[in-house]
């Protein structure tokens, strides 16, 4: 009976082992050797061991540039979807009574997320252009007498749209973790005669760390990657390291972008440990 | 409870903020979709009409729409199918100890936050090395299978953390076997989460971008056609396809949301469906 139950475990384990082997570990392990591959205009691989692509990479100043401008926006959305994301979940787990409450406001939050990407990103086009809402606002109050110009196609534009797309991963996690808070916790802070922010700063962010951990990962690895918000949003004003790998790959040129994508995901691997030392994330699963 | 503080009044008012931004520039799309034929991509409207939705039907002015959206329903259907028993066996294997198994978890967990990209060019060079050909029920359905695994195993997680195996154990001892149990006591207590699993499943397959740009092949995914599309098009056809996808979206939430409440309320009012057949 022992046996078989643990027979039992391997097989219904099977499919999600297989669809990871064959759809994730191999191609990522792939990913490492094409970046040593030699390429050409109409052949996308030639096998080969070549260093030249990593060369390429890191002697170019570009890559630098490219890395110092997603770095920016990395810091700079996540501190920002770090505050909103945190204001908006202590919002819903200490001020609001009620679960309904909770579950109607957490929906109203989600339903954005039920269209598309690229229409969510496409509608702030009639805001922030040239003739949008905002500019004619601003001319209208007089704040300025010419149209603003680098309301879309920046990197104001991304950042908005990746606080317009991201800020959930945060309040979701850091929510989660405000629930299982012990409300005797707070009492005993407020006995103790702390004060609102007192017992903000001190007891609800140390024991919200994990999930601000996880919220963090999934931000910096999502902007990190990211390609689609860019590209509709920065126009072609703007880049990322992301969209620098999309652009290879566009012209079909897989090793260069390969060797891009491991540096990328060096990169990313070092971000996360570093938010992994910050705070315990398994305590969270 | 006391009453209200100030600090409540704060609060409320950057959230109201906060859902004012996400939904401001929705409505703006929704509203100038219904722009007068001679109408363009900013305010002021010029005209109401319904031209811009006829528009969306006419076959030649935009892309391989209706293909692509064919597809990535059919897409999200099987990708949301496969999540689900997946994720369930998986769930399932979780609550035994099986050799392997932190190792499988942390590779799921490391498919979360690889780069979409790279996931992408991976499996494209995969079938290219291969000599097989790249194609949205393949290699797209397989890279899609990678982003919303993680998000099934771990919802599975917590569902079987708050599951108590005496149910199970009362079966058993009134003779029923392995497939027995699952399928007439496990089976309809997780079944709200699945469902839950499901709609998770669907939603990230049908908005997935990054992880089908390299795998997809020659024929289009809706979100990848939009993506294509945004470059080129410079009518409100373009918003009113927002909308009326927006809408779409909608119905398909809400049909589940009521499926959930209904499901909810029969095993209220009935008990679970333990003794409706026998499989």
């Amino acid at each position: 009976m022992e046996r078989l139950s643990a027979w039992i475990a391997y097989l219904q384990a099977l499919p999600l082992t297989l669809i990871f082997l064959v759809f994730f570990a191999l191609p990522i392990a792939l990913v490492v050797v094409v970046s040593f591959f030699d390429y050409q205009t109409y052949q996308i691989l030639i096998p080969d061991f070549v260093l030249f692509n990593y060369e390429d990479v890191f002697s170019s100043s570009v890559t630098y540039q490219t890395y110092l401008i997603t770095f920016r926006f990395c810091l700079m959305v996540w501190a920002i979807t770090l505050v909103l994301g945190f204001t908006i979940a202590y919002f819903l787990a200490f001020h609001i009574r009620t679960i309904t409450m909770q579950i109607v406001l957490f929906l109203l939050c989600t339903i954005p997320f039920w269209t598309s990407i690229v229409i969510r990103m496409i509608a702030w086009i009639p805001l922030l252009g040239r003739n949008g809402l905002v500019n004619k606002a601003l001319l209208a109050l007089g704040i300025t007498d010419m149209p603003v110009e680098w309301l879309l196609y920046s990197e104001f534009a991304v950042v908005i749209g990746y606080v317009h797309l991201y800020t959930l991963f945060m309040i979701v996690p850091i929510f989660n973790s405000m629930m299982r808070i012990d409300g005797s916790l707070l009492e005993a802070a407020t006995d103790a005669g702390a004060n609102g922010w007192q017992t903000v700063w001190n007891v609800i962010v140390p024991l919200c760390k994990p999930g601000i951990a996880i919220g963090s990962i999934f931000v910096v690895a999502m902007v990190m990657g990211d390609f689609v918000t860019v590209n509709v949003l920065g126009g072609g004003q703007v880049a990322s390291v992301g969209k620098a790998i999309a652009a290879e790959l566009s012209y079909l040129q897989f090793p260069p972008a390969a060797a891009n994508s491991m540096v990328l995901l060096g990169v990313v691997i070092l971000l996360i440990m570093a938010l992994m030392r910050f705070a315990d994330v398994r305590k969270e699963l | 409870m006391g009453a209200r503080t100030r600090s409540f009044y704060v609060l409320a008012t950057i959230f109201g903020a906060f859902v004012f931004f996400l939904y401001g520039p929705m409505f703006a799309v929704i509203l100038l979709a219904f722009q007068g034929p001679d109408g363009g991509l900013t305010f002021p409207m010029n005209g109401v009409s319904l031209h811009w939705f006829a528009d969306i039907f006419r076959p030649q002015s935009i892309g391989d729409i209706w293909g692509s959206f064919d597809r990535s329903i059919k897409l999200g259907m099987m990708v949301m199918l496969a999540t689900v028993v997946i994720s369930f066996l998986s769930g399932l294997a979780y609550r035994k100890r099986f050799r392997g198994s932190t190792v499988l978890f942390y590779v799921v967990i490391a498919s979360l936050i690889m780069p979409s990209i790279v996931v992408s060019l991976g499996i494209g060079s995969m079938f290219e090395l291969l000599g097989i050909e790249r194609s949205w029920w393949s290699s797209a359905f397989g890279a899609h299978l990678t982003w919303t695994l993680p998000f099934g195993l771990l919802i599975m997680f917590a569902v079987f953390n708050r599951f108590d195996p005496a149910y199970e154990e009362a079966a058993r001892d009134l003779g029923a076997s392995g497939w027995q149990t699952i399928r007439h006591v496990v089976l309809p207590i997780v079944a709200p989460s699945l469902i839950g699993v499901a709609l998770f499943g669907f939603t990230l397959s049908y908005d997935e971008i990054a992880r089908t740009s390299q795998s997809v092949g020659a024929l289009n995914t809706l979100p990848m056609e939009l993506h294509a599309m945004q470059t080129n098009v410079t009518t409100p056809v373009i918003y009113a396809l927002g909308a009326y996808t927006t809408a779409l979206s909608l119905v398909v939430i809400g049909v589940s949301l009521s499926a959930v409440l209904l499901f909810r309320w029969r095993q209220r009012r009935h008990g679970s469906d333990a003794d409706k057949g026998m499989v």
